[in-house]
């Protein structure tokens, strides 16, 4: 019941610890999905600069150049939220971060690498290269980036919007396939 | 809907509502007998089902806590997830991808076919194919299985379209769009598949038989089911003549419950079947129910599955589209000359996006990882399906060191691979790699072994009390009153996936039980 109440009042006392910040590139796959000209994204138990080398990590662990970094800012905000729930979380976090040194985010990719590479069977990795994985490619703006587009019943399906539409290989015969139902 | 009181000790009582359960509490409840039908999970609709991926997953999965053992791949790629199946009414016929074809006759005889395989603990089936025939045939109606009884076929994905052309070119003949329990056109009520390509997140379209909507509802309509959601079994009781006399579960809100029963089945997964079994022990069993000769669990089999996704210059965009409608079948045969026993399918399969990493591809990151997930649009995919060989130690047990959320001991899955099923699975990887490449695959990539999704066998059926858990009807050796009904019961697994088989065999189970209700018998 203790650990219930201090949970509500650190979740009342909660603030922002820091800042993940951007542009909306114009033309971007992004662009398509974004609500504005910019985003930002709150941290509630990292700092701005923690974030933005986590941000590095998860570049490095799945390096998609051309990804917004609005993209992998939602991979934070995930990990942050679980280490505002979490004090072990966030000690990982902190102490991850530590072992991978100041400066991480401005090395260049093959050190960045090499350094990841070096902690590889950390929890701290292992913990960041999952997220990373789960969330990524789970946001919207990977779906655009993809060219993903997800659910479409709300759309009534493929049938009418490209299931059959490659044209690179022959057509499958009839008797192999089955005709194209006609709605009643 | 029917209210069967806790006391009353005349109904029969269902434990679990998927392809086993739930055929059976439409079959019983339509022949006027009354049925507590429990389900561990919640009630969802066409409505209800979320279309966010990772939502759909938390919604539908079983999630509570397993452990497991053995040398299978999964046990290294996914250690907190054995297997992958649902939790929810309806069980895993709402996630399943509704590929429907039938067991070979030789498939039920794979002892006498095979001969002694070192390792494997092979026996017969105790029913011929001929006798599972017409049940198959009830059952292809009942789910309006496609190239079957004139229902057409589902027209060609792009996903299929490059399957097909790759097969064609390895000189496959039995290369179509699949026996699939999906409408290719409006049938029993529901509509014809659109093609959304979420058949595992939940059919929206209903096109996808589930018990969910078909069975369950019927059962209901017949005013003679009583079926209690979020009703966890957590024991099988009996009486001192040794029939089982009750059922005891807990509720929605946590509170124990014991429903009197004149007839207890189970059909909760493989994994939960032969668990609840096991935690049914007593003075009188003490192995456990069904388990004097100690077969429960054992003879665990789960099919040998493993991706191959093929990159090509040009868009496939594969995850448009009913996931599993395409087969190869002319592996499916047993010709030893291939370096292994049994047969094996290549079935058509796609994963969503976010899906895709977590499961399709074995671990990874940087630069590669990131090059395959680049090319996701570009990409096709296939998996096997092919028959395990049983092992008596590949079985469930209880893991005493890891309890539930009820303190009860959770199931503990261990997989050794025989020889023979790493070799399936190699030559199975080996010809779709050939068939991609054949089209002009820039790239392929072999996926693990996913969680199990396909059960079975841990209560199998056999002639010799010995070698099983259950008769040729479920009926448990041990126990009159005690039926198995989900894909725990089939003897060896093969390479059909398995739902079309569970269904004929709780069709046949149904007519079995009513009989012997009648009569007097049990």
């Amino acid at each position: 019941m203790d650990e219930l109440t201090n949970m509500n009042r650190r979740e009342l006392l909660k603030t922002t610890t820091g800042m993940l910040t951007g542009l909306v590139v114009a033309g971007s796959p992004f662009a398509l999905v974004a609500r504005g000209p910019a985003w930002a994204v709150d941290l509630t138990a990292l700092t701005s600069a923690e974030g933005t080398e986590l941000m590095a990590v998860a570049r490095t662990i799945a390096p998609h150049d051309k990804l917004d970094d609005a993209a992998y800012a939602m991979v934070i905000r995930a990990i942050d939220s679980d280490a505002s729930k979490d004090e072990n979380t966030r000690k990982m976090l902190k102490g991850g971060l530590a072992a991978l040194g100041p400066g991480f985010a401005a090395t260049v990719e093959n050190d960045r690498v090499a350094a990841l590479k070096k902690i590889e069977s950390s929890a701290f990795f292992q913990a960041m290269r999952l997220k990373t994985v789960q969330v990524l490619y789970a946001t919207p703006i990977a779906y655009a980036y993809f060219g993903y587009e997800g659910e479409a019943f709300s759309k009534g399906g493929y049938l009418l919007r490209g299931f059959n539409d490659l044209r690179w290989l022959p057509e499958v015969p009839l008797q192999d396939s089955g005709p194209m139902p006609v709605s009643s | 809907m029917a209210h069967i009181d806790l006391h009353n000790s005349s109904a029969v009582v269902i434990i679990g509502s998927g392809a086993g359960g739930g055929t059976l509490a439409h079959e019983l409840t339509r022949r006027g007998i009354k049925v507590v039908l429990l389900e561990a999970g919640k009630r969802q609709s066409t409505e209800t089902f979320s279309q966010v991926p990772g939502e759909a997953f938390l919604q539908l999965t079983w999630l509570d806590a397993r452990t497991q053992s053995g040398n299978w791949g999964v046990a290294r790629d996914f250690p907190s997830l054995p297997v992958w199946h649902c939790k929810t009414v309806g069980g895993t016929t709402v996630h399943w991808t509704a590929s429907a074809p039938r067991l070979q006759p030789w498939e039920l005889r794979v002892k006498t076919t095979y001969g002694d395989v070192a390792g494997a603990s092979l026996i017969d089936w105790p029913i011929s194919y001929e006798e599972l025939e017409r049940y198959y045939e009830i059952a292809e109606r009942r789910l309006g299985v496609t190239r079957r009884n004139g229902v057409p076929g589902l027209p060609a994905s792009n996903n299929f379209k490059v399957m097909y052309a790759g097969a064609k070119k390895l000189g496959y003949k039995q290369v179509h769009t699949g026996h699939m329990a999906i409408n290719s056109r409006a049938f029993d009520g529901r509509g014809a598949c659109i093609q959304q390509g979420f058949c595992v997140q939940g059919c929206k379209m209903g096109a996808k038989w589930s018990t969910l909507y078909t069975e369950i509802p019927r059962a209901e309509a017949t005013g003679n089911l009583d079926l209690r959601i979020e009703s966890t079994a957590t024991k099988i009781e009996h009486g001192a003549d040794g029939r089982v006399s009750a059922v005891v579960y807990r509720d929605g809100q946590g509170k124990d419950q014991r429903q009197k029963a004149r007839l207890v089945c189970v059909a909760g997964n493989a994994i939960e079947t032969a668990r609840l079994l096991l935690l049914s022990s007593s003075s009188k069993f003490p192995q456990g129910l069904g388990n004097s000769t100690g077969q429960v669990g054992r003879n665990y089999c789960h099919q040998i599955t493993g991706f191959v996704w093929g990159i090509f210059d040009k868009p496939v965009y594969s995850w448009r589209g009913a996931t599993l409608a395409g087969v190869v079948e002319d592996e499916v045969i047993n010709e030893p000359r291939r370096g292994f026993v049994g047969g094996y399918r290549l079935e058509l399969l796609t994963l969503d996006l976010p899906t895709f990493p977590l499961v399709g591809l074995s671990y990874g990151w940087g630069r590669d990882f990131a090059s395959i997930m680049e090319s996701y649009k570009n990409m096709a995919g296939m998996f096997i399906n092919g028959e395990d060989l049983p092992r008596a130690d590949n079985r469930i047990t209880l893991n005493s060191n890891v309890k539930d959320a009820y303190g009860l001991p959770v199931a503990n899955v261990h997989v050794d691979e025989h020889s023979n099923d790493q070799a399936m699975r190699i030559h199975a990887q080996g010809q779709m790699s050939k068939l991609y490449d054949a089209i002009g695959a820039k790239r392929i990539i072999l996926g693990p072994t996913p969680p199990a999704t396909h059960n079975l066998c841990a209560a199998r059926m056999s002639a010799d009390p010995r070698d099983g858990v259950t008769n040729a009807w479920g009926q448990t050796h041990d126990v009159k009153n005690l039926f198995i009904s989900d894909g725990s019961v089939l003897t060896t697994p093969g390479a059909a996936n398995p739902t079309l088989t569970i269904v004929a065999l709780a069709l046949r189970q149904a007519e079995y039980i009513s009989q012997q209700m009648k009569t007097r018998r049990i």
